[in-house]
């Protein structure tokens, strides 16, 4: 059966890792859906949270290949149990008779208008990935004109790290 | 110092003796300080037999191998030596020359992106851009390339960085924070095996390569002994115990002997040790052993559940944990199967038809096998490759040197270039087919040039032998691109217009003699032996089908 995973992947924050693990993906053949990289509390380590596309197994083997690249310091597996987020920036089209309706969604969802032209919004939405694809359809109506997404990050929940 | 010299010494420092490669203008500066050193430095013809003879050394002693290559096209010339030493774990270190730092990235005179090119088949790479990590990036690389599971590092060296000026302090040990190779097996998982193995009745060891990197060669024959269990083996891991043990059934797989590829299917317990299960071996992966429990030790854990089910794996060095499991285990009787095995034993012997007029390529291996018993063997790429897997039974580890999981063409003659150099005094054979010995053939001047005495035997069919015989069993004969036809190619003339020694043979009766000439005299030789055409490999099993699923050409 083939599900969405979220992995989290501690490297060393060296020049080529990032070439490395996306090449350690192409070549065998695992799919990323979506793949964030940032910095950690340490400024020498960096992490990457994946989105893959797999079975178990498929899972399994990913971790391990990835395990045996030695710029990767720890993998772990963040499907279940997880705070995750994603950040947003959709410029959504907003001519004067829309501003107010648009306005009222983004409160809904507690997203906030980070810049305002003419006839266009910058929005700016943090949440999961089902808040943020609920939000993005409802602009659609409105006309996305550009968005960027960050790709997920994701956290275990409770002490364990 | 300048880091040039830094480098020879680090070299030095590490226990090599002997680089095999190709200077340029890349990587003149290293080549100026090998100048004043006492490592050996074996000047090849070609980098693709630079690395493939680091790689024969390597495998032939279990040290590191070491190459040299300049920029561009010198390094490009490595990737298949690299490709080959991946896919076998042989531990090797690639150092390549590179440009300049500040002309990295603009396409400057031979300049490739080797790091780029071999990220995926170097178990790690390194491109130094600060000199003052130069020392620490070579003593990691020693480091990486022959622990945990082996394989090949390389070092690209910008030319400037091999002419900066640099304190020597060659560190003592590495740090690093996400390689620390697990060597332990868990005590709970080994307990576990032991008690699958005591309740088997049909056990079988199946031994890989792994059993040679770890150098567990005795604590496989133990435990073979001990529980008792008959022993097959991968192609790479021929010699993992004496081929002439009576608990020995050779290799399986695909040309594997029958009555070991049967015994396998019909064994209650397979215990795998350093092997990772490739189609090759396993036939097909759904089908493998299908009423076997399966205890999988190896050292890297993507290998375990990577291609078949297994039911005890274990993770950890085969030598500390074989020794482990030894001390449990007890002896216990199982008559019922040792009879059956030896029935398979009789029914299916490895066979071909002889022929007194005709030269059968199994006869020459034979004849190789009884006249130098204790001979390094390596391997080209194609029947010739199974011919000496079949009919060389492998005596002592590291015997036995051949391109299990990439196949090269062109592996066998530098590779035991490279054993040679290791083992002067023994006797070194390749047992090479036509096609693949064109593939490097320009080695005979390295051989010649430095006194390095292989035989090469060349198994002479006038055909890419293995693909005609995949032509004529799946497409009805039909050989597309696969005859050798040159009537005027003599390999002898060949060999002595490089000054080494040839032979033609043309007939059975003159085998012999040929094989102990060439074993007596102390220099290269290249014998044609002029085959039967169109011989086959049996038994085999089809691709992707089941280990029964056997032809035998009857
Ligand atoms: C570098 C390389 N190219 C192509 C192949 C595909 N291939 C496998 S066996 C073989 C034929 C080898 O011919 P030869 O060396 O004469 O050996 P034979 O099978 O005749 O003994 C070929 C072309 C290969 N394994 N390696
Ligand atoms: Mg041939």
């Amino acid at each position: 059966m083939s599900e969405r995973r979220t992995i989290a992947v501690l490297v060393e924050n060296k020049p080529g890792v990032l070439a490395r693990v996306s090449s350690l993906f192409r070549r065998r053949g695992f799919n990323i859906e979506s793949l964030a990289v940032g910095t950690t509390e340490r400024e020498d380590i960096s992490r990457m949270t994946i989105v893959v596309k797999g079975d178990d197994r498929t899972l399994e083997q990913v971790m391990k290949q990835l395990n045996k690249l030695i710029e990767v310091i720890k993998v772990s597996d963040l499907s279940e149990n997880s705070v995750e987020r994603e950040l947003a920036l959709i410029k959504v089209h907003a001519p004067p008779a829309k501003r107010s309706e648009i306005i009222e969604i983004a409160n809904i969802f507690r997203a906030r208008i980070v810049d305002v032209a003419r006839d266009s919004f910058i929005i700016e939405i943090t949440g999961d990935e089902d808040k943020i694809n609920a939000f993005v359809d409802l602009m659609r109506q409105f006309g996305i004109k550009e968005m960027a997404r960050t790709g997920k990050i994701s956290m275990a929940r409770g002490s364990k790290t | 110092m300048r880091a040039a010299d830094a480098i020879v010494k680090a070299l030095e420092m590490e226990g090599v003796e002997h680089v095999f490669g190709i200077p340029g203008g890349a990587i003149l500066e290293v080549y100026d300080a090998l100048y004043d050193s006492e490592i050996v430095h074996i000047l090849t013809r070609h980098e693709q037999a630079a690395v493939h003879a680091a790689d024969g050394y390597a495998r032939a002693t279990g040290k590191v191998g070491v190459a040299f290559a300049t920029s561009g096209p010198g390094a490009t010339n490595t990737v298949t030596g690299i490709a080959t030493a991946y896919m076998d774990s042989s531990p090797i270190v690639v150092m390549t020359g590179q440009v300049p730092r500040a002309m990295i990235g603009n396409d400057a005179f031979q300049e490739a992106d080797i790091t780029g090119i071999t990220m995926p088949i170097t178990k790690h790479n390194y491109l130094v851009t600060d000199e003052r990590q130069l020392l620490r990036t070579i003593k990691e690389a020693f480091y990486i390339a022959q622990t945990g599971r082996p394989g090949p590092v390389l070092i690209d060296l910008p030319r400037d960085v091999t002419m900066a000026d640099i304190e020597f302090e060659y560190p003592e040990k590495v740090d690093l924070i996400g390689y620390k190779p697990k060597t332990k097996g868990h005590p709970k998982q080994i307990k576990k095996a032991v008690d699958l193995i005591m309740q088997a009745e049909r056990p079988i060891i199946l031994a890989g390569g792994g059993v040679r990197l770890s150098n567990a060669h005795e604590e496989v024959l133990k435990l073979a002994e001990t529980i008792p269990a008959f022993v097959v083996t991968t192609l790479m891991g021929k010699g993992a115990i004496p081929e002439t043990h009576p608990l020995c059934l050779g290799f399986i797989g695909m040309h594997g002997t029958k009555y070991g590829n049967y015994a396998v299917m019909e064994a209650d317990l397979i215990i795998a040790i350093g092997c990772r299960f490739s189609d090759r071996t396993v036939g097909k992966f759904s089908e493998f052993a299908p009423n076997a429990k399966i205890i999988h030790i190896d050292i890297d854990p993507a290998e375990i559940g990577k291609n078949v089910r297994v039911d005890v794996p274990i993770v950890g060095d085969a030598k500390s944990v074989l020794r482990e499991m030894i001390k449990m285990i007890k002896h216990k009787q199982r008559k019922e199967w040792f009879d059956r095995v030896e029935e398979l034993r009789r029914k299916y012997p490895l066979k071909y038809k002889r022929d007194e007029n005709v030269i059968k390529p199994q006869f020459v291996v034979e004849k190789v096998f009884e006249l130098a018993p204790d001979a390094i063997v390596t391997t080209e790429v194609g029947q010739n490759q199974m011919w000496a897997a079949q009919y060389f039974k492998v005596k002592h580890p590291r015997q036995f040197i051949t391109s299990g999981g990439l196949g090269t063409m062109g592996f066998g003659f530098p590779a035991a270039m490279g054993a040679q150099v290791a083992f002067p005094d023994r006797i070194v054979v390749d047992i090479a087919g036509d096609g693949s010995f064109l593939m490097n053939i320009q080695e005979l001047a390295t051989c010649v040039d430095y006194d390095i005495p292989v035989k090469v035997c060349i198994l002479n069919n006038a055909y890419l032998g293995m693909v005609r015989q995949w032509q004529q069993l799946f497409y009805r004969r039909r050989y597309s691109a696969t005859r050798l036809r040159y009537p005027e190619l003599s390999f002898e003339k060949i060999a002595k217009g490089f000054g080494a020694h040839g032979i033609t043979v043309e007939k059975p009766s003159e085998v012999e003699d040929a094989l102990k000439e060439a074993f007596e005299i102390d220099k290269p030789v290249v014998i044609d032996f002029h085959v039967e055409v169109e011989e086959n490999v049996f038994p085999f099993v089809p691709p992707g089908r089941s280990l029964l699923e056997v032809l035998d050409g009857e």
